[in-house]
C-alpha cells in the first residue's frame, strides 16, 4: 500500500516545466503504449480465464465431494423394491444426510441431452437412480458397499471420486497456470519498460548532461523519465484492459460451462481495473531501477 | 568557495593535472589560460565536481567532493554557474526556457521564474529572442543566452570555459563587460581562456589574477599578462 502511495505521489505530483525537460520522445513511447496495451489485455484474458477455472474447481470441489449416486440396475418387476430397500439402508447409515430416488421426469432430464425430449423412459431398461448427500464428516463407503451388496444386490455406489478428482486437479491447475501467466505477463511487461527505458535514457545522454549542469539532482532527471513511462503505460494497459473486457464480454455466456464460463462475476470485476494499476506499478518499478543504473553510469 | 588542494589528475593511464591548489575567494576574478589540451576544461570540471581528482581534495563550500553524494553535488552546482563554450542547450525548449532551467530543476515556481528571467534576459538583450530555439541563434547569443542560465540562479561563483571561443572581438567585449558588472555585484569569477587580447583588456576593467597550466601544473601567469 505503502508503495502505491509513493507512486501515486511520484506520478500525479506533476510539473509541466520539468515533465518538458525529457523532449519528445520518439519510437520509445508507442513501444511502451503498445507494450502495456498487449501485456494488459492478455492479464485480463488470463485472469478471467484462471478466476473461471478456479469457480468450476470450487464448484465441482464443492458440489460434487458432498454427493453420491446409487444405480440400481434390476429387472423393472424388482425395481422399485430395490430401490425402497436401498433407501432403508441409507437411512440407517451413518453419515447420510439425505437420499431420495430420482423421478422419471427428472432421470428424463438428465439423459435428454444424449437422447432429445421424446425419449420413452418408462420403456427402456434405464436403471433407477438414488441422489445421497452426505454430512460433512462423510459416511463409510467401504461398510455402505457392503450392506448394500448384501440387502440390494442390484445397488451400485457411484461416489463421483473417479472421475471427480480428475476433473477438480484440471481445474485447480488451470488456475494456477492462469496465475503463473499473469506473472510472466508481469516480468515480461517489466523487461519491455525497462528496455525502453533505458533507450530513451540512453538517447538523452545529452539532456542529462545539461540537466546536471544546472543542478538537477538525479531523483528530479529519475522522475521526470518515469513519470513519463508510468504514465504511458497506465494509458497503454488502460486502453488494452478495456479492450480485453470487451472482448471476454463478447464470450458465449454459459457460466455452467467449462470452456463457456470464462468471464468475471461479482468482485472478480475488481481484477480488470487493478490490471493497469498494476502494470503502471511495475512500469514505476522498472523505469526506476533503470533511470538509477543508467545515471550511475553517466557519472 | 571552491578550493583544491594538491589535486592531480590522471585519464587513460597519462596524469593530465598534478599537483594543483587554489582557493577562489568571495568576490575574486581569476583567469585560467594556457596552450589548447593543457587541461583547462578538465580543471574546470574539476571546480564544479563534474570530476572528482584522481589525488588531492576539492572543496566546495567547505565540503569535500569525495564525501558528497551526486544529489549534494548537484545542490552545489546550483551556487556556481556553469558557461561551457558549446553552451549546452536544450534543443526543444524555447531560450527563455533553457535560461530559466536552473530555477526549474531546483523547483521554484513559475512567477518567480518570470520575474528573474524577464530582468536577466534584457540584461543580456536577448528580450526579443525568448521564445526562439537555441539552434535557431547566432554564436554570440548563444553565449549570453549560456551566461543568463548561468547567474539565473545569482549563484556566488560563475566559471566560464572559454565563453568568447566561438565569437567576434565585439560580442567577446560585451561578455567580458557582463562579467565584470558580475563581478563588481560581488560574484567570484574565473574565466579559461587562451585569448590573451581578452585578459588584456579585462585587466583594464578588473583586478584579475591570471593563471596558467603549464607542463601538467598551475602557475601564476607573469607581468606581461
Amino acid at each position: 500500500m505503502k508503495s502505491v502511495l509513493i507512486m501515486a505521489r511520484a506520478v500525479l505530483a506533476r510539473d509541466a516545466a520539468a515533465d518538458r525537460v525529457v523532449p519528445p520522445a520518439g519510437f520509445t513511447v508507442r513501444l511502451t503504449l503498445l507494450a502495456a496495451a498487449a501485456m494488459a489485455f492478455l492479464a485480463v484474458f488470463a485472469l478471467a480465464l484462471s478466476l473461471a477455472a478456479g469457480r468450476i474447481a470450487s464448484r465441482w470441489g464443492d458440489e460434487l465431494a458432498r454427493s453420491s449416486t446409487i444405480r440400481i440396475s434390476a429387472p423393472a418387476e424388482e425395481a422399485d423394491a430395490q430401490t425402497a430397500a436401498a433407501i432403508r439402508v441409507l437411512e440407517t447409515t451413518p453419515g447420510i444426510l439425505s437420499a431420495r430416488a430420482l423421478s422419471d421426469a427428472e432421470q428424463q432430464a438428465l439423459l435428454e441431452p444424449w437422447f432429445g425430449p421424446d425419449i420413452p423412459i418408462a420403456d427402456l431398461p434405464v436403471p433407477r437412480l438414488i441422489e445421497v448427500v452426505e454430512t460433512e464428516d462423510g459416511y463409510d463407503g467401504v461398510g455402505l458397499r457392503l450392506r448394500l451388496s448384501a440387502e440390494v444386490p442390484g445397488a451400485v455406489l457411484d461416489d463421483h471420486s473417479r472421475w471427480r478428482r480428475p476433473l477438480v486437479t484440471s481445474a485447480a491447475r488451470l488456475r494456477l497456470l492462469g496465475w503463473v501467466s499473469i506473472l510472466l505477463i508481469a516480468a515480461a511487461t517489466a523487461a519491455m519498460v525497462t528496455l525502453a527505458a533505458h533507450a530513451a535514457l540512453a538517447a538523452n545522454a545529452k539532456v542529462i548532461t545539461v540537466l546536471r549542469l544546472v543542478g538537477a539532482t538525479d531523483n528530479y532527471i529519475a522522475g521526470a523519465f518515469v513519470r513519463r513511462f508510468t504514465l504511458r503505460a497506465l494509458t497503454g494497459a488502460a486502453v488494452g484492459a478495456v479492450l480485453a473486457v470487451v472482448a471476454v464480454l463478447l464470450l458465449p455466456g454459459d457460466s455452467d460451462g467449462v470452456l463457456t464460463g470464462v468471464g468475471f462475476q461479482g468482485l472478480g470485476w475488481v481484477w480488470p481495473v487493478l490490471v493497469p494499476l498494476l502494470i503502471a506499478m511495475v512500469a514505476f518499478g522498472a523505469t526506476q531501477a533503470a533511470a538509477r543504473r543508467v545515471l550511475e553510469g553517466l557519472s | 568557495m571552491i578550493e583544491l588542494e594538491n589535486v592531480a589528475y590522471s585519464y587513460g593511464g597519462g596524469e593530465l593535472l598534478a599537483d594543483m591548489s587554489l582557493k577562489l575567494s568571495p568576490g575574486t576574478f581569476h583567469f585560467l589560460t594556457g596552450p589548447s589540451g593543457a587541461g583547462k576544461t578538465t580543471f574546470m570540471r574539476l571546480c564544479y565536481g563534474a570530476l572528482l581528482p584522481t589525488s588531492g581534495h576539492v572543496r566546495l563550500f567547505d565540503r569535500d567532493v569525495r564525501q558528497m553524494d551526486r544529489d549534494a553535488v548537484a545542490r552545489a552546482r546550483r551556487r556556481i554557474g556553469v558557461v561551457h563554450q558549446d553552451c549546452q542547450f536544450l534543443d526543444h525548449l524555447s531560450v527563455a526556457e533553457n535560461i530559466a532551467l536552473p530555477l526549474t530543476v531546483s523547483g521554484q515556481d513559475a512567477s518567480a521564474q518570470d520575474a528573474n528571467l524577464k530582468e536577466l534576459m534584457a540584461w543580456v538583450g536577448l528580450t526579443h529572442r525568448a521564445d526562439a530555439l537555441p539552434p535557431e541563434l547566432s554564436g554570440g547569443e548563444r553565449q549570453r543566452a549560456a551566461l543568463a542560465r548561468a547567474v539565473i540562479m545569482s549563484p556566488d561563483v560563475v566559471l566560464a570555459d572559454e565563453p568568447t571561443g566561438n565569437v567576434d572581438w565585439e560580442m567577446s567585449q560585451r561578455l567580458l563587460r557582463l562579467l565584470v558588472e558580475l563581478n563588481r555585484m560581488g560574484k567570484t569569477i574565473m574565466i579559461a581562456t587562451h585569448d590573451l587580447a581578452l585578459i588584456r583588456a579585462a585587466k583594464q576593467h578588473v583586478q584579475a589574477r591570471v593563471l596558467r597550466i603549464a607542463n601538467r601544473r598551475l602557475q601564476l601567469a607573469g607581468a606581461d599578462l
